[in-house]
C-alpha cells in the first residue's frame, strides 16, 4: 500500500476549504438524521458523548500523524485524568457535589481543568520521552507493543490506588439543572460538555494552523527527515505532540466525571478504543475528520443504546472500525495532517 | 562494551562443540529431536515438581494440574508465534480464535448441545472451525498495513466475547456452557481408574496435551524451515521485496493467519474439556496480551523461546502468585498481605513488555535472524544523513 508522495496528492487551498464545508455539511445531515431517528432528547446526549470522544481522539489522530503509532496509552492516560480530577475535587478541594454558585463553580472548574489537564500533559510527554522515543529507530512492531504494555501499567497503577470498583466523582455542575432546547430538555452539563469541546477544538485548529509549532506539526506529519533538515527540532516537536493531545484527554477525563459521577480503572481502554475508532473514521491524522468521527461514534452508541441494542453498541462500533478499515482505510473524510497512509 | 563482547564469543567458543554435535543432530532430525525433547521434559518435570523447593509449594497433583494448563498456554504461544514472530503481522484478537475452538467443543460434547462426539475428532472440528474464521477474517484484512491489521484483529477479538454474550440463546450467555464431557478416547477406557480423565486425577490431561504439543511443535519446526516459512520470513522482513521476489503475499499471509488460528483452536477445545466450562469472559483482551506477553518475552521467531516463555510466565501466574498471596495473608505483613498479587500479573507483564522492548526487543530466547532483524536499526541510526540525538547508537548489545 504504497502512498502517493505528498507533491502528488497536495493541493491548493481553496480545494481544502471546501473539503471542511463539505465535512460541515455531512456532519449537519448526520446530525438531522439521527434527529428524526432518535429524537431531540438523544441527539443532545450523542452530541455530549461525541464530544468526550472527539477529545479523545484528537490525541489519537495526532500521534499517528506524526510518529504513526497508535498511542494505545491514550485511553489510559484518559483515565489517569478522570482519576486526578476525582482525587483533586474530593481530596483536595474537599468538594462531595454539585456547586450552586456560579462564581464559585467557574474557579472551581477552572482548578480542576488546569491542574487536571497540566498533570496528563505532564504523563504524556513522560510516556513519550521513557517509553517511545529509545524505540524511534525499531521496527514499527516494538512501539506498538510498548505502548500496550504502558496501558497496562497506567490501569493497574489505577487499580492499585483507587481499587477495583468504580469510585464517585462529584458532579460539579448539577445535573438537574435543565434548560428547554427545540422540543428537549437538555441539563446545563450537557451544553458545558458541548461548547467547552468546541472552544478546544477550534483552539487547536488555530494552534496547528496558525503557529510556528503547529507549522512544524504539520510538516513532521508530511515528512520528518526534509522538517527536520529545514530546522524542525523534531523532539520537541512530537514531545508538544504528545502534550497536546494528552491535555485533551485529560479534559475528556475531567469531563468525563463530572458528567458520568464516576471513574473506574479500566474505563479508559474501551473509551480510548472507541475513540480510535473515531479518528479512524475521521480519517486517522486529520483532526477535523477525528472530531466529527467522535460524534459520529457517539451518535451510534446513543442509537443503539435507545433502540435497545445497548449491549451490542461496542461490537457495532468495532464492525464500523473493521468495515471502515477494509473498505475505507483512508477514511471518512480522508487524510489531511499526514499524507502517509 | 567491548570487553563484553569479547567475553561473550569467548563463552560461545568454549561451549561450541557440544552446542554443534547437538545442533548438527537437531538439524538432521529434526522431528525425533522434537519427539526426544518432549519425552525428556516431559519426564523430567513431574519428578522436579517432587523435590524441594518446588514440592514445598503445592502439592504434587496441583503441580501436575499446574503443566497441563501451562501446555494450553504454551500451544497458544507457538501457534501466535507463527502469525507475530514468523510472519509478523501483529494479531490482537488472538483469543477469538481459542474461542472458536472451545465453543466448537462445547457444541459437540456437552448436556447444552445435546451432543456427545468423541473428543479426537473434535480435536481436529475445533482447529478447523478456527481455522475458517482465521481466513475469513485475514482475507479481507491482511491487505492492510501492520498496525491497521492489529487494530483490525483487535476489534475482532472484542466482538467474538461480546457475541459469545449475547447470542444466549445459542451460547448460554454470562454462564456459559457448563458440564462439557472431559475427553474420553478410545481403548482408554478400559485401563483402571488411574488412566481416566477426571478433576481429581491430571496425568491424562497432562500426558494428552504432551502428545499435543509434541505433534504441534513438530509441525511448527519443520514449518519454519519449509519453503512457506522462508515466505513468511521474508514477508516479515520487507514485504515489497518478497513480493517482487515471487512470494505470493496474500496466500502467505492468509496461510500463517489460519495456522495460527487453527492452534488456537487446538488450544481452546482442550481447555474446554479441561475445564468443562466454557464462558465469554475467558476469551478477554487479557488473554490475547497475555500469550503477547509470553512470546515477546520468550523471543518471537524462536519456537523453544517462546515455548518456554509461555511456560514459565504460566507458571509463576498459576503457582507463584497465588503461593505469594497465600505466604504474605498468613504472615500477617502489613500492606503485603492485602495486596493481591494475582490481580497485579498484568501490570508485571506491562512492565516486562516496555522493559523488554527497551533493553532487548528479541526476547530472553531470541532466533538468530530476528536479533539481527531488530537491531539493524540501531546500527544504520549512527551513518543515517539524520541523527537524532536521542536515538540509541548501539548502546544496547
Amino acid at each position: 500500500m504504497a502512498a502517493p508522495s505528498a507533491a502528488l496528492t497536495a493541493r491548493p487551498t481553496p480545494v481544502r476549504i471546501s473539503r471542511n464545508v463539505r465535512m460541515g455539511i455531512l456532519a449537519m445531515l448526520w446530525v438531522v438524521a439521527f434527529y428524526a431517528l432518535i429524537g431531540p432528547q438523544q441527539v443532545a446526549n450523542a452530541l455530549t458523548l461525541g464530544a468526550i470522544y472527539a477529545l479523545i481522539a484528537l490525541g489519537y489522530t495526532m500521534v499517528y500523524g506524526i510518529i504513526e503509532l497508535i498511542n494505545f496509552a491514550h485511553g489510559d492516560v484518559f483515565m489517569i485524568g478522570a482519576f486526578v480530577a476525582m482525587f483533586l475535587t474530593t481530596n483536595v478541594l474537599g468538594i462531595h457535589g454539585s456547586i450552586n454558585d456560579p462564581i464559585r463553580l467557574t474557579v472551581t472548574l477552572v482548578i480542576v481543568f488546569a491542574v487536571t489537564m497540566t498533570a496528563t500533559s505532564i504523563l504524556g510527554v513522560a510516556i513519550e520521552r521513557l517509553a517511545y522515543r529509545p524505540l524511534r529507530h525499531a521496527p514499527r512492531l516494538a512501539p506498538l507493543i510498548t505502548a500496550i504494555g504502558v496501558s497496562f501499567i497506567l490501569q493497574n497503577v489505577a487499580l492499585f490506588l483507587f481499587g477495583p470498583a468504580s469510585v464517585n466523582t462529584p458532579q460539579l455542575i448539577n445535573p438537574g439543572l435543565h434548560l428547554d432546547l427545540l422540543g428537549a430538555s437538555v441539563a446545563y452539563v450537557n451544553i458545558f460538555i458541548f461548547v467547552l469541546a468546541i472552544v478546544l477544538m477550534f483552539a487547536l485548529n488555530l494552534f496547528v494552523g496558525r503557529t510556528r509549532l503547529g507549522r512544524a506539526m504539520r510538516s513532521t506529519a508530511q515528512d520528518p527527515q526534509a522538517s527536520q533538515l529545514m530546522g524542525v527540532d523534531l523532539n520537541q516537536t512530537i514531545a508538544v505532540t504528545f502534550l497536546i493531545g494528552s491535555a485533551l484527554a485529560g479534559a475528556a477525563g475531567v469531563i468525563q466525571g463530572i458528567y458520568l459521577g464516576s471513574a473506574k480503572w479500566d474505563f479508559g481502554f474501551n473509551g480510548g478504543l472507541k475513540a480510535f475508532t473515531a479518528a479512524v473514521l475521521g480519517g486517522i491524522g486529520n483532526t477535523t475528520g477525528a472530531a466529527l468521527g467522535g460524534f459520529i461514534i457517539g451518535f451510534l452508541e446513543v442509537a443503539a443504546a435507545s433502540k435497545g441494542y445497548g449491549r451490542w453498541s461496542e461490537a457495532i462500533v468495532f464492525s464500523v472500525l473493521i468495515a471502515v478499515l477494509i473498505f475505507r482505510p483512508a477514511g471518512l473524510f480522508g487524510q489531511q495532517i499526514g499524507e502517509r497512509a | 562494551m567491548n570487553a563484553g563482547v569479547g567475553a561473550r564469543n569467548a563463552r560461545q567458543r568454549r561451549g561450541g562443540d557440544v552446542r554443534d554435535t547437538i545442533r548438527e543432530f537437531a538439524e538432521q532430525h529434526r522431528s525425533t529431536s522434537i519427539i526426544v525433547a518432549m519425552a525428556v521434559i516431559a519426564a523430567v518435570l513431574p519428578v522436579l515438581a517432587a523435590v524441594p523447593p518446588f514440592s514445598l509449594f503445592q502439592p504434587h497433583n496441583a503441580w501436575v494440574d499446574g503443566f497441563a494448563n501451562a501446555g494450553t498456554y504454551v500451544l497458544l504461544a507457538v501457534g501466535l508465534n507463527i502469525v507475530v514472530g514468523l510472519a509478523g503481522l501483529l494479531d490482537l484478537g488472538y483469543a477469538a480464535f481459542f474461542a472458536f475452538g472451545a465453543y466448537a467443543y462445547a457444541y459437540g460434547a456437552s448436556p447444552f448441545s445435546h451432543n456427545d462426539l468423541p473428543f479426537l475428532p473434535l480435536l481436529l472440528v475445533g482447529a478447523a472451525v478456527a481455522a475458517t474464521f482465521g481466513v475469513i477474517l485475514g482475507a479481507p484484512t491482511l491487505r492492510l498495513r501492520g498496525d491497521y491489521l492489529a487494530i483490525v484483529t483487535f476489534g475482532f477479538g472484542e466482538i467474538v466475547p461480546i457475541v459469545f454474550l449475547n447470542a444466549e440463546q445459542y451460547t448460554n450467555g454470562t454462564n456459559g456452557i457448563g458440564g462439557v464431557y472431559q475427553p474420553t478416547i478410545p481403548l482408554l477406557d478400559r485401563l483402571p481408574d488411574s488412566f481416566q480423565f477426571s478433576f481429581t486425577n491430571p496425568w491424562p490431561f497432562y500426558v494428552l496435551m504432551i502428545f499435543i504439543l509434541t505433534i504441534v511443535m513438530i509441525f511448527a519446526y519443520r514449518l519454519q524451515d519449509s519453503r512457506l516459512g522462508r515466505a513468511w520470513m521474508a514477508i516479515r522482513e520487507d514485504e515489497l521485496a518478497a513480493a517482487s521476489s515471487g512470494v505470493n503475499t496474500v496466500t502467505t499471509k492468509l496461510l500463517a493467519f489460519a495456522l495460527g488460528a487453527s492452534t488456537a483452536g487446538l488450544a481452546g477445545v482442550f481447555n474446554a474439556a479441561k475445564l468443562t466450562v466454557v464462558s465469554p469472559d475467558q476469551f478477554l483482551f487479557a488473554v490475547s496480551f497475555t500469550v503477547l506477553a509470553m512470546i515477546v518475552l520468550g523471543g518471537m521467531g524462536n519456537i523453544w523461546g517462546v515455548a518456554v516463555g509461555a511456560f514459565v510466565i504460566s507458571t509463576i501466574q498459576q503457582t507463584l502468585l497465588k503461593q505469594l498471596d497465600i505466604v504474605f495473608h498468613q504472615l500477617g505483613i502489613p500492606i503485603l498481605k492485602d495486596v493481591n498479587f494475582l490481580s497485579y500479573q498484568f501490570l508485571l507483564y506491562g512492565v516486562a513488555l516496555v522493559l523488554m522492548m527497551l533493553l532487548r526487543p528479541e526476547g530472553l530466547f531470541p532466533s538468530g535472524r530476528r536479533r539481527r532483524e531488530l537491531h539493524s536499526a540501531e546500527d544504520s541510526a549512527g551513518e543515517a544523513l539524520v541523527v537524532d540525538p536521542a536515538a540509541p547508537t548501539g548502546g544496547l548489545v
